[in-house]
């Protein structure tokens, strides 16, 4: 009898949990799952049970770029946060002694945060212009003769804010593991004869992982996820799955967007199974 | 609905049909009610495209009819998107004639009676059989008094021709074409062809609004002698991909700088030199311009790519709201608004009673095509020509009537989009 209060118990515990996650996340996924099947016309959408919006997707060469275009971005920016974001959690967590001092040098990483995110973005457009600040600047100094016209409105540009907007992420659950290795760890690699580099390799780096794969899950879906880079620092010139989502939208074809988003998730879920092959993040937390 | 204000003292017009009003609403609902709803309660819900939702019109509506309207400002494919599923968000669509022919058939606008727009024989002849003058040739697209009509109330179907239900009625007009920096290209520029021109390699946008862009599109490639189109405003599928195809290896090439959205967007590309020769909209040059840089909105010798906005009422809208509505059109179509925007470079439907409001020199530099005699001023008051000078293009008879087609749907539209998707993504 106890035993089975105790079970009743457990159930009621997890119920708020599981009744938010079903309405508010359980619940939408399935209805985007739903019209994906659907059929829509200029203006309107019906229900129906067709696999003409994927079909479409898939029977699309676009559509393969444009996957192919986002995981380029996910992947170029992940490197690039990975090599920042670990060499700054790096210095915070091992070369700055106080405890004060990290806390308030990792307050500074957080400053950029206090203004929008479309704002930072932004705000590079007249920095990288054709007559903008580097351009001028580069010019002055005699480095180059003609303004340079892949700095905006490219690949570089997109790479350039992603990397800016998402690094902390990295720096950030990094930071917190790097902080939890015990410092005996280290003294022993080094009682042992082990170089800096040999302590790095074999002793921080895989202590670090779960920090490591928790940033990177963070860099990887916010990217491919995103849309409004994209759109802002290429010019609309480049496209990513984000893009082909809000064109669907706006152009009022809900089924399509639905199709696109569900292949998406699918990608993004594969990608982290994959991630979490290499790292056991609950077992390491 | 159900507020109830104080009586007023004497009797206007207003009063007396505010008074009629009542009247209705007391005898349709259940609660007795002894006092008229004041006027200044109602509220009407207008949204549309940021060219013609100005706080300025709103501020005096409250002043002239004591009403409220709220205005929301969209881009046009929200705005289609909006008028199409979301027909209780709004009392009034401020919208193109193109997203008309798309929103129309889902049935969440109503038409309006012309018997009771008291201007209706002074609106210009483009909204009601298409010509200009009697002698003027219908341009290409969906011209706007081709979905102007409807045979009957609550018909899904456009009227050939006028009829007495109106579905949109005729706000602001304009005739678009290329803007271009002169002092940065230092030329005479003269065809839509110029825009896929090596010389502006990397200078160069377009706009990212596909029913729009596959126009500009168009009149670019048909100006190449590239391709003879049958419609511009309605495209075969082969055409479709012929002009694609030009775009989408000039794109590739690096022609373009980048494409635009929205107008904010485009008065920064032609501010910062990013681009010197784009597609662009009239007010966007007044933008530039009266930064202190100079933009030609540049009359090219193919003609103009035209379109058209007006207001339609939402189906939901009846009694005192419906009222007020046909009270506001009534205003918008008196002269005050028209005046406005014509001083903003674009047409109203009645230029003759905007006429009243603007002063000589101001109606022969916007409207008759004359040398301005004195400073022209924006209507929030910036410096936008000399004494001396003429505006681009002249005349209303001479933009209008040079029109070579018009913002539009095709019957290909959904095949026009994915192409312009991997446009886009190419």
């Amino acid at each position: 009898m106890r035993l089975k209060n105790r079970h009743v118990l457990g159930w009621l515990e997890a119920s708020p949990l599981a009744l938010v996650l079903l309405l508010f996340l359980v619940a939408p996924i399935v209805m985007i799952v739903i019209v994906s099947f659907w059929g829509a016309t200029e203006f309107s959408i019906y229900p129906a049970f067709q696999f003409d919006n994927y079909e479409f997707l898939f029977g699309s060469p676009v559509t393969y770029r444009v996957f192919l275009a986002t995981l380029k971005y996910a992947f170029i920016t992940w490197a690039l946060t990975l090599a920042i974001g670990f060499t700054v959690a790096y210095f915070l967590a091992f070369h700055v002694r106080s405890l004060t001092m990290q806390i308030a040098l990792f307050l500074v990483c957080t400053i950029p945060f206090w203004t929008s995110n479309i704002i930072r973005m932004i705000s590079w457009i007249p920095f990288l212009g054709r007559n903008g600040i580097a351009n001028q600047t580069l010019i002055s100094w005699g480095v180059i003769d003609e303004p340079l016209e892949w700095l905006l409105y490219s690949d570089f540009a997109v790479i350039l804010a992603f990397v800016h907007l998402y690094t902390l992420f990295m720096v950030v659950p990094i930071f917190n593991t790097m902080m939890r290795i015990d410092k005996s760890l280290l003294e022993a690699a080094r009682d042992n004869g082990a170089s800096g580099l040999q302590t790095l390799v074999h002793v921080i780096l895989p202590l670090t992982k779960p920090g490591i794969m928790i940033g990177t899950i963070f860099v990887v879906t916010l990217v491919m996820g995103d849309f409004i880079t994209v759109r802002f620092m290429s010019g609309s010139q480049r496209a990513n799955v984000g893009r082909l989502i809000s064109n669907d939208i706006g152009l009022l074809q809900y089924p399509s967007a639905a199709a696109t988003a569900v292949v998406l998730l699918c990608t993004v879920l594969i990608v982290i199974a994959i991630l979490l092959r290499f790292v056991n993040i609950r077992k390491e937390l | 609905m159900a507020i109830l204000a104080k009586p007023k003292v004497g009797y206007s017009r207003r009063s007396l049909l505010k008074a009629g009003g009542a009247a209705i609403a007391a005898s349709t609902l259940p609660a007795p009610m002894l006092w008229a709803q004041d006027t200044k309660d109602i509220v009407l819900r207008q949204f549309g495209t940021g060219v013609s939702n100005l706080n300025d019109v709103a501020n005096k509506v409250k002043e002239d009819l004591g009403f409220t309207l709220e205005m929301t400002a969209l881009d046009s494919d929200s705005v289609t998107q909006r008028a199409a599923t979301q027909p209780d968000s709004f009392d009034i669509a401020d919208i193109e004639y193109w997203i008309c022919k798309k929103v129309w058939p889902t049935g969440n606008l109503q038409a309006m009676d012309v018997s009771r727009i008291a201007n209706y024989d002074k609106i210009v002849g483009i909204f009601k059989d298409g010509k200009l003058t009697p002698d003027s040739e219908i341009a290409q697209g969906t011209a706007p008094h081709t979905v102007g009509f409807i045979p009957e109330p609550g018909a899904t179907t456009f009227a050939d021709e006028q009829t007495n239900w109106m579905t949109l009625i005729p706000t602001i007009y304009n005739a678009d074409t290329l803007g271009i920096r002169p002092d940065l290209i230092g030329r005479p520029i003269e065809s839509w062809a110029e825009l896929l021109n090596p010389e502006f390699q990397g200078k160069a946008s377009i706009l990212d609004i596909s029913s729009i862009g596959i126009m500009d599109m168009a009149m670019v490639c048909e100006a190449m002698g590239e391709i003879q189109y049958g419609d511009k405003g309605n495209m075969t599928r082969e055409e479709i991909d012929a002009t694609m195809a030009i775009f989408t290896e000039a794109k590739q090439n690096g022609q373009f700088r980048a494409f635009w959205k929205t107008f904010d967007e485009s008065v920064n590309l032609m501010a910062s030199g990013e681009v010197v020769i784009q597609s662009m909209w009239s007010p966007a040059i007044t933008a530039v311009k009266s930064r202190g840089i100079p933009c030609v909105y540049q009359p090219l010798k193919e003609g103009y790519r035209s379109w058209g906005g007006g207001i339609g009422l939402s189906q939901s809208l009846s009694g005192m709201e419906l009222d007020a509505a046909y009270e506001y059109i009534n205003w918008y179509l008196s002269g005050w608004v028209g005046g406005y925007v014509m001083r903003q470079g674009y047409y109203s439907a009645v230029p003759e009673t905007s006429k009243e409001f603007m002063s000589e020199n101001e109606w022969g530099y916007w409207f008759e095509g004359k040398e301005a005699t004195d400073v022209i001023t924006s209507p929030t008051g910036d410096e936008l020509a000399q004494a001396g000078e003429v505006r681009d293009g002249g005349s209303f008879e001479e933009r209008m009537g040079s029109v070579a087609c018009w913002n539009a749907v095709m019957d290909e539209n959904q095949y026009m989009v994915r192409k312009w998707n991997e446009f886009i993504a190419a």
